[in-house]
């Protein structure tokens, strides 16, 4: 009973801080300046919970996520600009064919393990990339113009769905059947837990909402070009997840949010944005390679505390 | 009483050149609690990795329940009927007490991940079935107590314990203990022995038990078999055991270091 | 006579990656590490062999020791600051902490001298030989002859010297090493050193070769090497010499037969066969998970 209140609390927030911002914006309180920044943050928000199902929960290192927000921008731009289909159908098309490149990719390559996994995901990022530059119909390697179609609407509620449907899912036997090859995989194999499937149902499931997110993308920015999901990208969606802590989903908002607001503010010196990055991922490693949460959730640290990210 | 439950023929298995375990036959019978005793590195694990499918078998076969099961995959294996325990505990470290139960419990329900996605009435009833059923198995084990402890901070034999706890929530017919009772202590080991009889009745499991400790297993065990240097050099009664001089033999070295 | 010159392009190419895959499987072995930055100590040894060379005027062979010197130091450095305390954590943690090294390098490097590239000066005269009706360019002859000399001085090394059998061992199973007197951080460290030197080393025949060198020059040619460190069997010196060579004809010829734009996806796709198929690679060991 009480768990539905935390819910419906929760739902409250989102709402609220959807209304307040919906209006600054169309009031014009909000410029363009900050209301892109807020949609670009709602994109990482997807990419990172994405990627924590994948990392933080299922244990199985992908470095290739910026593949899969490949396919999601380009299948999205391709059913509004060369279909003229509506935008929210070129959503639901990108999750569902970043899906089954997600299928494709994980079958073969999650029987593979920690590193030698990580790398396989990173050289198949590299393959989808290079087969977007190959391909003339999408503009190739100069890229494709697309129409901005993205709204803070999109955005906020793609981020939300998101983010109730992975930790819904993590809360249920088939998360901890995923937390339990995070954990041990042999164990969770002798327990009859089928862990090839699971580690592709995360994969799946990742790759669909990283779809998504490109899609929020590319409708955002005008323009899409190759090497916008090149494996630095890959890169920065893997330090949301690293630093606010494999296996927490508020750490990895709360990550999103802060790196989104350091990397706006950074945009003109990507090079001192980089520097910082990199020594951030370096010393949290170090120092501190739980991330900044841990698996903790944020809600833990503050009993009548709001999830992370929704009241920024 | 009589009906053949597990039937191992000829197995064996090589890493490169090595013959790990060769030619073991065993025949479990129903109900049966069974011994497999050796020196260190005579093959009693391998044997287990085979048994339960995360060793493919060189050579051999196994049959489970008239079905061959050799091959298949661990959690395939789990879903026939046999479940393990492991001799270096694998628990799932950052899952709580509960959870690592209801892991094992995972094919008790039946609810799917859009129910789970969308919290559908199946969900809340699978769940709660789960986590019912979980809660009876970490009672038994004098667990219940602690079920929102992370399994990594439980003190050592309560460990052991849960590892027990989960296998059997795996729902097995035969069940597998790898050393239950290594770093136990005497009163801990003495109480563990009563409970794995206890569990054997109140279940109707057929129990293979490798231990170290000779005289535990001749405590409890109606048969055992003795494995050495990768073969089963014997089998038999604990008396038929404890007097055969093979065994004597490849004990003897043991016997004295320890 | 066309396949015969693109064979021999294929093998200088494959050549340097060859060089700088040596220092991945080097490293490897000897802490199961995927050392990311390893491709950046190639970039910058490009870098300083370009200094040595147009602003320092130096010759051609001590411009290359140079950037071994220098690469071996900075090799280390990164071993003993970055590295070191990592030993006992994840791999996983060791992967990502190698990738925050790698950007660090390369951001720095833009930070301090800017994005824009750097082209060589010609130090080598640079003949076509005629070679069984083939036109072969001498500067490519001349990459293969260094590389060469380095992999027989490397197997010296390793095979015939006190560090050498330092290293085999403490590859094999560090905590026997230590408990047999070894020093297992010098020689560490030492394997570093000697990894990088290499890659610096590739880095100045790269920038001979192709004239063209920035700061983001690393990271292509160190996957690709990783590639050909795999395809031989990572932990494996031989193997790392010939998957590197193999990558680089296959390569030459993915490009000659007009697919040039393919070529890296080539790349990409062996190395992913090769793991899904065969990951212990062509000379590597098979090693499986103690239960």
């Amino acid at each position: 009973m009480k768990k539905s209140k935390v819910f419906w609390a929760y739902v409250a927030i989102a709402i609220i801080v959807y209304a307040v911002v919906q209006f600054s914006m169309s009031s014009g309180m909000i410029g363009s300046y900050y209301s892109n920044m807020l949609i670009i943050m709602c994109v990482n928000i997807i990419l990172a919970v994405s990627l924590h199902l994948i990392i933080g929960i299922t244990g199985q290192f992908s470095i290739g996520h910026a593949g899969f927000m490949a396919v999601g921008a380009y299948i999205s731009a391709i059913v509004t600009m060369k279909l003229d289909l509506p935008f929210i159908v070129a959503i639901v098309a990108a999750g569902v064919v970043a899906l089954f490149a997600g299928l494709l990719i994980g079958i073969p390559t999650l029987r593979l393990r920690g590193d030698y996994l990580a790398i396989a995901t990173l050289g198949f990022a590299e393959i989808i990339r290079i087969v977007i530059v190959n391909i003339d119909y999408v503009g190739g390697a100069a890229g494709m113009t697309v129409s901005r179609q993205t709204t803070w609407t999109y955005a906020f509620f793609a981020m939300v769905i998101t983010i109730i449907v992975i930790a819904n899912y993590t809360k249920s036997r088939h998360g901890r059947a995923c937390i339990a090859i995070r954990e041990d995989e042999i164990a969770a194999d002798a327990m009859g837990i089928n862990t090839t499937y699971y580690k592709v149902v995360a994969f799946a499931i990742g790759a669909f909402f990283a779809g998504v997110a490109g899609a929020i993308f590319s409708h955002q920015l005008f323009f899409i070009q190759p090497t916008s999901f090149g494996f630095l990208k890959s890169f920065d969606i893997l330090i949301y997840v690293v630093l606010g802590g494999l296996g927490s989903l508020s750490g990895s908002v709360l990550a999103a949010v802060l790196l989104t607001i350091v990397s706006t503010y950074l945009a003109e010196f990507p090079e001192t944005r980089m520097i910082i990055y990199s020594l951030v991922l370096i010393l949290v490693m170090l120092y501190r390679p739980t991330g900044l949460l841990g698996t903790k959730e944020i809600t833990q640290f503050f009993k009548f505390g709001k999830k992370g990210g929704k009241n920024v | 009483m009589t009906n053949l439950l597990l039937n191992v023929e000829q197995l064996g298995i090589q890493f490169g050149g090595l013959k790990a375990v060769q030619n073991v036959d065993m025949q479990l019978f129903e109900g049966e609690l069974i011994g497999l005793i050796g020196p260190n590195g005579a093959g009693k694990t391998t044997t287990f990795n085979m048994l339960t499918g995360v060793y493919a078998p060189t050579t051999g076969s196994i049959t489970f329940q008239n079905e061959k099961i050799s091959g298949l995959d661990p959690y395939k294996v789990t879903q026939k009927g046999i479940s393990r325990t492991f001799q270096n505990i694998r628990l799932f470290k950052e899952l709580t007490v509960l959870e690592n139960v209801e892991v094992a419990n995972h094919s008790l329900a039946t609810h799917g991940i859009i129910a789970s996605i969308l919290r559908l009435p199946s969900f809340f009833k699978g769940e709660q079935k789960m986590e019912d059923e979980s809660l009876a198995f970490l009672k038994i084990f004098g667990l219940d107590t602690y079920k929102d402890e992370f399994a990594k901070n439980l003190p050592y034999g309560m460990q052991r314990r849960l590892e027990i706890a989960r296998a059997l929530a795996a729902n097995p017919r035969l069940l597998l203990l790898d050393e239950p009772a290594a770093g136990m202590n005497p009163q801990e080991t003495h109480e563990l022995m009563e409970l794995i009889a206890f569990i054997r009745k109140e279940f109707n499991l057929t129990i293979l038990l490798i231990e170290h400790d000779m005289n535990l297993v001749m405590g409890i065990c109606e048969r055992i078999y003795v494995l050495d240097h990768g073969q089963l050099i014997a089998d038999g009664t604990p008396e038929e055991i404890r007097s055969n001089p093979k065994v004597i033999e490849a004990y003897l070295g043991e016997e004295v270091v320890e | 006579m066309e396949w015969l010159q693109q064979l021999v392009n294929g093998i200088s190419i494959g050549s340097i990656y060859a060089l700088i895959a040596l220092g991945y499987t080097m490293v490897y072995g000897i802490i199961k590490l995927i050392n990311f930055a390893h491709g950046d100590v190639f970039m910058i040894g490009a870098f300083i062999g370009f200094w040595a060379i147009s602003r320092w005027d130096m010759g051609f062979i001590p411009a290359l020791l140079l950037a071994m010197v220098i690469c071996a130091v900075l090799g280390v450095i990164i071993e003993r600051v970055a590295y070191k305390r990592l030993r006992n954590s994840t791999r996983i943690a060791a992967l990502i902490t190698a990738i925050g090294v790698s950007l660090l390098i390369e951001n720095l490097m833009i930070f301090f001298r800017g994005a824009q590239s750097a082209v060589y000066p010609p130090t080598i005269e640079n003949k076509t030989i005629d070679v069984f009706g083939a036109q072969i360019n001498s500067l490519s002859l001349l990459i293969l002859a260094v590389s060469i000399g380095l992999m027989i001085l490397l197997q010296f090394i390793v095979h015939k010297t006190k560090i050498g059998k330092a290293m085999r061992a403490v590859s094999h199973d560090a905590e026997a090493a230590k408990l047999m007197g070894i020093n297992v951080d010098n020689t560490i460290s030492a394997t570093f050193a000697i990894g990088s030197a290499l890659a610096g080393a590739a880095g100045v025949i790269f920038g001979l070769y192709y004239t063209r060198i920035d700061p983001l020059m690393g990271i292509v040619p160190g996957i690709k090497a990783f590639i050909a460190a795999v395809l031989g069997g990572i932990g494996s010196i031989p193997g790392a010499m010939v998957g590197g060579m193999l990558l680089g004809v296959v390569e030459t010829f993915v490009s000659a037969m007009g697919f040039s734009s393919w070529r890296d996806a080539a790349a990409f796709l062996i190395l992913i066969i090769i793991l899904i198929f065969k990951p212990s690679g062509l000379f590597g060991k098979n090693t499986r998970e103690k239960v």
